[in-house]
């Protein structure tokens, strides 16, 4: 039961992936994505990450695909993008060997042993008590501070994007020179 | 319990490669940023694997603040993509290419 869980969301997360970089048009690829997104996190709920599961659904293939197909759509690129040019002469095959290189790399170094290292640091995954639980009370002690930092940045991002984003009406008030 | 963990490396290591080859190749910046979503969900996969192998939540804890992290980085990136779009209709990756030395 456990292996046909995993065989079929790894089938599920690699078409994804391919779908999302071999298919032309942006669209397919988004759509892809979410494939891959929904493939990853039934992975998650095998492996007691019951947490990030849930927020990997909401926040990933909810918001983030959402995002994507409103830029897309916005922006009216949803048209094909030609792949057969080629601006950076030998930059496809040199990317397709570079990928073959770090697989073989990773499985090359990893034949004898995948990890080591300090068990449990941060708290025990299998302690009594539900996923969440467990999440939330390494959260809010251990790593109380990177959770605040976490808020400043999301405060940031907006900011950011508001600032970037914004059409100024009178035109040239902010970099807008071109326009 | 009964896949192993390697099994889960194996596949997060493909999906990080198939983004990379990805991000390497397509022009479309919309296609490109999917990319590093795609490696980004790998490294999460990688750590909740770990969590599960060290038995350690902090591998859990991790994987939070870069859904955190991902999500602050496709609003900026977005944001960044709509305003070069703005100024020209039909910019690849390659169209922006002003800061070239």
């Amino acid at each position: 039961m456990d292996w046909a869980v995993f065989l079929v969301a790894a089938a599920a997360v690699l078409s994804g992936a391919l779908g999302v970089i071999l298919s032309a048009h942006p669209v397919h690829s988004a759509l892809s994505l979410v494939l891959t997104l929904f493939g990853i996190a039934v992975l998650f709920v095998a492996q007691e990450a019951h947490f990030l599961a849930a927020v990997q659904v909401i926040v990933y293939a909810g918001a983030i695909v959402v995002l994507f197909l409103f830029v897309i759509m916005l922006l009216g690129v949803d048209r094909s993008e030609n792949v057969a040019t080629e601006p950076l002469r030998g930059q496809r095959p040199i990317a397709y060997l570079a990928g073959i290189g770090v697989i073989a790399a990773v499985f090359l170094l990893a034949r004898t042993t995948w990890v080591s290292g300090a068990e449990s640091v941060a708290g025990a995954a299998d302690a009594p008590g539900g996923n969440v639980e467990k999440v939330a009370s390494s959260l809010f002690t251990r790593y109380l501070l990177a959770f605040e930092m976490t808020s400043v940045l999301l405060v940031i991002a907006v900011i950011g994007a508001v600032v970037l984003a914004r059409h100024s009406p009178s035109g040239g008030v902010h970099g807008s020179e071109e326009r | 319990m009964s896949v192993p963990g390697a099994w889960y490396l194996g596949l997060a290591a493909m999906l990080f490669t198939i983004g990379g080859v990805g991000l390497l190749v397509r022009r479309n910046v919309l296609i490109m940023f999917m990319c590093v979503e795609l490696m980004l969900n790998a490294v999460n996969l990688t750590f909740v694997t770990y969590a599960r192998m060290l038995n350690d939540i902090g591998g859990q804890v991790v994987v939070f603040f870069v859904l955190v992290v991902a999500a602050a980085e496709v609003v900026v990136g977005l944001a960044i993509i709509v305003s070069i779009f703005r100024r020209r209709a039909d910019a690849t990756a390659d169209d922006v290419s002003l800061l070239r030395g």
